[in-house]
């Protein structure tokens, strides 16, 4: 079909206002982060006038930014493997038999989804506090103790898109493999598995993403020892000083690995997520 | 799980109609025992803490108790009065947060659609630099919430921010340089960011349900003489009502929860105008280290998301239905 005038029109319009909605503080953030330190503390400058690559290299003094890295990586590589190792199982059983309790639990694990975090913080917290208190074994503070409480999204989330993923997956397959002598935990890891590895890296890189970017339980879950990059971002402002460079080089840095894996994955990552809802 | 492994062993007896020797069918322990490790995990993160945190909100949960809040005095309802006490301050002040939310999300949220469906529009039909369009507004997405939100803080800085130098010495809309994140503009601050990193879901997921309609039924609407406009409004839109079920409900629950924004660009001060429910209830507990205060109202807002999302899809099923 072809175009008219005004759908064009439309077009150019969205298509400009939204570009620059959305590039904004993308801009913001590069050119801030190769200023010098005088420049970004006075009245704001869309063409830097002076360029320095020094917030790049005084980021990592100014807060112990690598070990911030450390910790988060850490920390979200093992809730993601985690609720991605303990997910496959759940959503294979929910995919592939009917049993009793399987809607009670898909419901479960959905409706999850819909309370909000502050609910589970606050008693997890407690649970983490008298833990110490009477076993001695410290969580707060911990990686371990981040761990267990990013399973709280990175688990259900993780179920959710694998049964789609799964649900994608020709039961033909499966069956044809067990028909040739292959127990039903072979059919998964020798048919299903490959078969949703494009959607297995799509859960896994969500599931790294949302751990990287969380913010309300590493506020309360963190201390100098295991504190990650969405609390230590933070830091850079100090008394006298906020560093407005170094924080813009640093979110940079930060971003970049979760941009990049979310863009190159996008299609089978969108596939996924829309499974449910388009059908 | 007792209960719920007899069961299919009933199930298969009745149906086969078979005598008491029929045992279970063989492998019937199978999804089960796939299921035990998410089980668990679900239990240990969400079950407990959510009967905890219900009972954390009956009790005193004071800091003189929160390394022993098996000591802590039995408070009944009262945490619950405080918190529906409007006549109160800290009554006062949740109700005020809840109203500001309230508002934050359907502002937030109406905002995000608008920008999403159109820019799903914008490129559903193919151009030259569409792939191009569709990753650039996908990154305010994939990029971790709090580095966005700190891009937002630096912007919206009085004196050397983008937005302030952008509004009085580039275009001279405004006179004198507001501050953004105090005072009466925090509102407006909050919306606009939220919508800023929220609006790239809702392109994602209308890009993909526009995707699932047939050329042809627009192809009918043209030769019957629709217009574009029309073509929207009678084809696309009902043809949506699925994928927009699912992407306000979402959106709106987010938007509802939200503690990043808020948190990341006031840090724990509160001002009036950005005081959402989760971070109010942060606050209320952290802060003042009254947790069963704070547990009883984190309660009541999942008691009203509950409700609201219990009712949206009861709505939105039985518009379906006569559909």
């Amino acid at each position: 079909m072809r175009e008219t005038k005004p759908e064009k029109l439309f077009r150019v319009i969205v298509l400009v206002v939204l570009s620059l909605f959305t590039i904004l503080p993308l801009y913001v953030m590069i050119t801030s982060s190769i200023k010098p330190l005088g420049d970004v503390q006075s009245a704001f400058q869309w063409i830097p006038k002076h360029l320095t690559i020094q917030p790049f290299i005084q980021m990592w003094s100014t807060v112990p930014l690598a070990s911030y890295f450390v910790n988060s990586i850490i920390v979200s590589a093992a809730a993601t493997l985690f609720s991605v190792a303990i997910a496959i199982f759940a959503a294979f059983a929910v995919s592939r038999y009917k049993f009793f309790g399987r809607n009670v639990f898909t419901t479960t694990v959905l409706s999850t989804q819909m309370f909000p975090g502050i609910l589970f913080l606050l008693p997890l917290f407690l649970i983490f506090v008298n833990i110490d208190r009477s076993l001695g074994v410290q969580l707060v503070g911990t990686r371990i103790g981040l761990i267990i409480t990013y399973l709280t999204f990175s688990l259900p989330f993780s179920i959710w898109m694998l049964v789609g993923y799964f649900d994608g997956i020709p039961r033909e397959l499966d069956e044809a493999a067990k028909v040739d002598g292959s127990s039903p935990l072979g059919a998964l890891f020798r048919v299903v598995l490959p078969a949703a590895k494009p959607g297995l890296t799509a859960v896994a890189i969500y599931s790294f993403m949302t751990s990287w970017g969380e913010v309300l339980f590493a506020s309360v879950m963190t201390t100098d020892a295991n504190r990650t990059l969405a609390v230590g971002l933070q830091l850079y402002s100090t008394q006298t000083n906020v560093y407005w460079n170094q924080i813009m080089a640093a979110s940079l840095i930060v971003s970049i690995p979760v941009v990049v894996g979310f863009l190159v994955l996008q299609r089978s990552f969108v596939a996924g997520l829309t499974a449910g809802a388009v059908k | 799980m007792s209960v719920v492994t007899k069961s299919p062993d009933r199930k298969v007896r009745r149906r086969g109609g078979a005598p008491e020797r029929r045992r279970r069918k063989p492998g019937w322990w199978l999804p089960y025992a796939l299921l035990g490790p998410a089980v668990l995990f679900e239990i240990l993160v969400h079950l407990i803490p959510i009967v905890i945190g219900v009972w954390m909100s009956f009790i005193k949960l004071t800091k003189f108790f929160i390394a022993n809040w098996g000591a802590a005095p039995f408070a009944g309802l009262a945490n619950f009065r405080i918190s529906l006490d409007f006549s109160g301050v800290l009554g006062k002040s949740l109700l005020n947060s809840f109203l500001i939310t309230c508002a934050f999300t359907v502002l937030a949220v109406g905002l995000s659609w608008v920008l999403g469906m159109a820019a799903a529009v914008a490129l559903q039909k193919a151009f030259k630099g569409r792939a191009i369009f569709r990753t650039l507004f996908l990154v305010p997405y994939a990029l971790p919430v709090y580095t966005g939100v700190i891009a937002w803080k630096f912007m919206l800085q009085k004196d050397n921010g983008a937005i302030n130098h952008l509004l009085v010495d580039n275009l001279h809309v405004l006179g004198d340089k507001p501050f953004w994140l105090l005072g009466d503009n925090t509102f407006v601050s909050i919306v606009i960011v939220a919508a800023w990193r929220l609006w790239p879901f809702a392109f994602l997921m209308l890009m993909a349900g526009l995707q699932s309609i047939p050329e042809d039924l627009y192809e009918a609407a043209a030769i019957d003489g629709a217009k574009p406009f029309r073509q929207w409004t009678n084809v696309t839109l009902p043809m949506l009502r699925s994928v927009n079920t699912v992407v306000l409900l979402v959106m709106f629950l987010w938007t509802f929860n939200d503690f990043n924004v808020p948190y990341v660009l006031f840090g724990t001060s509160e001002p009036a105008g950005g005081d959402l429910i989760s971070f109010h209830i942060y606050n209320t507990s952290f802060l003042t280290w009254n947790f069963g205060l704070g547990s009883a109202m984190s309660v009541l807002l999942v008691v009203f998301l509950l409700i609201v999302t219990g009712a949206y899809l009861i709505l939105t099923n039985r518009r379906a239905r006569r559909a």
